[in-house]
């Protein structure tokens, strides 16, 4: 079902015998200069970078720094989008049809599956260094110890707040569980949420569970631990107090955002990715904190989350040398504090990320939860998926009614299995 | 493909120049060239219908991961993919919610179809327009539908619940949230998304049903009711059947309607086998199983051709 078999040739309906004999010699003619074609396509000065930015600013500011990256290289590179949840699918049809482009930027958590089918180039025999980058950066590009993936930025979740309800109802901005949930209980009123967040059936919900799950100290090996168990507790305490709409489990963060900007949660839990439409709501006053952890003292661990830069072993040394060179440029303390100011998210590099934070205060919070953050794939590397799957289901019937206990035990019953 | 579809109508052809009038030659001669004009056909399914079904049948029984790719390999694994699916809770789960959406989205569908296709068939002012209007919903693509249904069923902000609430019916019914309400709100969708089809198709065979039975039934002092019963039913039996057949292949394999109301949940609550072998697939990546179950789908596609078949030969005598 997944089989795409190649187009046919031209179907052609010959009239006579010598009419067929010509026929055949022009589509032999055809087809032959369409697979010369295919085999010289990559053209020596023309290198192609596959991304999910399909947001029209995305693609923008990746456009730019393309053009600026291969102006310096004295080389063409082109910028294909694809959807984010198809740039695996589509990479790996074109692995086996032996069309990979140069440059893959995948989502962090998919890098390890990609790695792991033997599908990308180490970036330290390329030429890259890791010198500047902090050791969480590192491994966040990294599958099994080896370097893999160049992140130019990354990004968390943090704690928005609504500054003029807040103020208004004067609440102050909670650090810990028991404050978070007293803060929302409070900021709750008529048809206002006093917390959005999302709890959907698809990775942006187990995206923003793992903050609740790691700051109690669980772990997604272990999904039925008390402590994993206690964080799923405090979501359904929330939506028993009525600090949480039941919608929640129907979310998705861009919807948690709309919810947000149209002042019916006074809090949310959410992403830098979301501070340009935030900012376009010009009555919208909003600040940002770290996620509230359950004791006071206790770290707020965050997921990281971002894009690597790879680069897939198409088998041609010489242009995997030069995509390794657009790979260090677009991930260049320049090209990075550029694209982080562009998108709000915190840049990669240790240095660039101090100077970002000198130029955008109002996000420190955000690189204080980058700096704690732990990636998803850590652990598990290509195992996240089923794992988050199986998360997916359990919080959502824990949120509709089931046991947090039965439900991630469950779970882990899942994840274990294999499928 | 290009050979087979020239060769054949072209010998058909040359061996005419020979003239002599053989009646063996000349009956071969027309069985090529039916065998000509039937060959394309041939082709196209065996190459798109043929050739994905069996890859499919043969990927069910491959350890078939992303590392096949690049390798090519995919050593058979015997039934385990097989058995690992049916082991699956969920499989079961997603089963019995593909048989329940199905049978509910074509029971109202039809219904509601047919109740409209025969309020139209009468000739009133207005009623042309009125019926191109309620064509609306399938001239909605199915992902645009979905997300403006996601926002019209939301508890708090919705449409319909402020709606609701206006009334003074309540108003806080958690259609897509609740695992016991958001099966029920998928296929109302999915009904609201059929109707068009069903009325459209039903109407076209009303129009077909001659004036004079109708005529003849009004002179026996038939009721309406009789006159539906005995005359409607019966004429548009074979109509019924295409509606029927139709439905039941685009809604047993939904996908994108569920993935943008639900994503299948909350809780599992609306997966389907199409959610479910989209999920092992392409999130899981794991292609072995994806295929097992859109092998079942498969199967249960062609239980109901078989019936479908037979009931068309009796149909026949």
């Amino acid at each position: 079902m997944t089989a795409h078999p190649p187009v046919a040739a031209p179907r052609t309906r010959g009239r006579s015998r010598r009419a067929v004999t010509s026929f055949a010699a022009v589509s032999v003619l055809i087809s032959s200069a369409a697979l010369a074609g295919c085999a010289q396509q990559r053209d020596d000065d023309v290198y192609t970078v596959m991304n999910s930015s399909t947001d029209e600013t995305y693609h923008r500011w990746d456009a730019e720094a393309m053009a600026r990256c291969g102006k310096r290289l004295g080389v063409t590179v082109e910028q294909q989008s694809v959807p984010a949840s198809q740039v695996m699918t589509k990479a790996l049809r074109m692995a086996s049809s032996k069309s990979l482009p140069d440059i893959v930027q995948f989502d962090a958590s998919e890098m390890p599956t990609f790695a792991e089918a033997g599908g990308l180039v180490d970036l330290r025999t390329l030429g890259l260094g890791t010198e500047d980058v902090p050791e969480g950066i590192v491994d966040f590009g990294s599958y099994e110890g080896t370097y893999y993936g160049a992140a130019r930025s990354v990004n968390t979740l943090a704690l928005f707040y609504n500054k003029d309800i807040l103020d208004e109802a004067g609440v102050k901005v909670p650090t810990t569980w028991e404050e978070l949930r007293q803060a929302a209980k409070k900021l709750t009123r008529g048809k206002r949420y006093g917390l959005a967040l999302s709890a959907g059936g698809a990775e942006d919900g187990v995206f923003q569970f793992t903050p609740f799950m790691w700051s109690n100290g669980g772990d997604e090996t272990d999904l039925d631990s008390p402590e994993v168990v206690e964080a799923l507790d405090y979501w359904k305490a929330l939506l028993q107090d009525g600090s949480l709409s039941k919608s929640t489990v129907n979310w998705t963060q861009a919807d948690v955002n709309d919810q947000f900007m149209a002042g019916n949660a006074a809090m949310m839990i959410n992403g830098p990715w979301q501070v340009e439409t935030l900012n376009t709501k010009k009555s919208l006053h909003w600040e940002i904190a770290q996620i509230p952890v359950p004791e006071r003292g206790a770290d707020s661990v965050g997921p990281l989350g971002g894009a690597v830069l790879t680069v897939p072993d198409t088998g041609d040394t010489e242009r995997e040398k030069t995509a390794g060179r657009i790979v260090a440029c677009l991930a260049s303390e320049e090209e990075q504090l550029t694209y982080a100011l562009n998108s709000w998210m915190v840049p990669a590099n240790e240095k660039t990320a101090a100077e970002w934070r000198e130029r955008v205060p109002e996000l420190d919070a955000l690189a204080d939860q980058v700096a704690a953050a732990r990636s998803r794939t850590a652990k598990l590397g290509a195992g996240w998926s089923g794992v988050s799957l199986a998360l997916q289901s359990a919080f959502q019937s824990a949120l509709t009614g089931q046991s947090s206990e039965a439900a991630l035990k469950r779970a882990q019953q899942r994840a274990t299995s294999g499928n | 493909m290009t050979t087979s579809t020239v060769t054949a109508p072209v010998s058909a052809e040359t061996p005419g120049k020979t003239a002599a009038p053989d009646p063996d030659r000349a009956r071969l001669r027309r069985r090529i060239a039916q065998w000509g004009f039937v060959a394309p056909a041939v082709v196209f399914m065996l190459l798109f219908f043929g050739y994905p079904l069996v890859r499919n049948v043969v990927m069910s029984f491959q350890h078939y991961t992303p590392k096949t790719f690049f390798t090519g390999e995919a050593p058979f694994n015997g039934t385990d993919n097989w058995s690992a699916v049916f082991q699956d809770a969920l499989f079961g789960k997603a089963l019995w919610h593909t048989l329940v959406f199905t049978a509910g989205s074509l029971l109202g569908q039809f219904c509601i179809g047919l109740a409209l296709a025969v309020f139209f068939n009468r000739r009133f002012p207005l009623g042309g327009v009125l019926r191109s209007l309620i064509l609306l919903p399938w001239l909605v693509p199915m992902v645009v539908s979905g997300i403006v249904w996601r926002r019209i069923l939301d508890q708090d902000t919705g449409v319909l619940n402020t709606f609701l609430d206006a009334l003074g019916l309540g108003g806080h019914t958690p259609w897509l949230t609740s695992p016991d309400m958001a099966l029920l709100s998928v296929i109302l969708v999915n009904i609201w998304i059929g109707i068009p089809f069903n009325m459209v198709i039903l109407y076209g065979g009303l129009q077909e049903i001659p004036k004079e039975l109708y005529e003849a039934a009004s002179l026996d002092g038939a009721s309406a009711w009789r006159t539906f019963r005995s005359v409607t039913l019966p004429m548009l039996k074979p109509v019924i059947t295409v509606v029927l057949v139709l439905g039941f292949m685009s809604t047993v394999k939904i996908l994108d309607l569920i993935l943008a109301l639900t994503d299948g949940g909350p809780a599992d609550a609306t997966q389907t086998l199409g959610t479910l072998t989209y999920q092992n697939s392409f999130v899981e990546l794991d292609f072995g199983a994806g295929a097992v179950v859109g092998n079942v789908l498969i199967i249960v596609s062609a239980v109901f051709a078989v019936f479908y078949l037979r009931a068309n030969r009796t149909e026949g005598k």
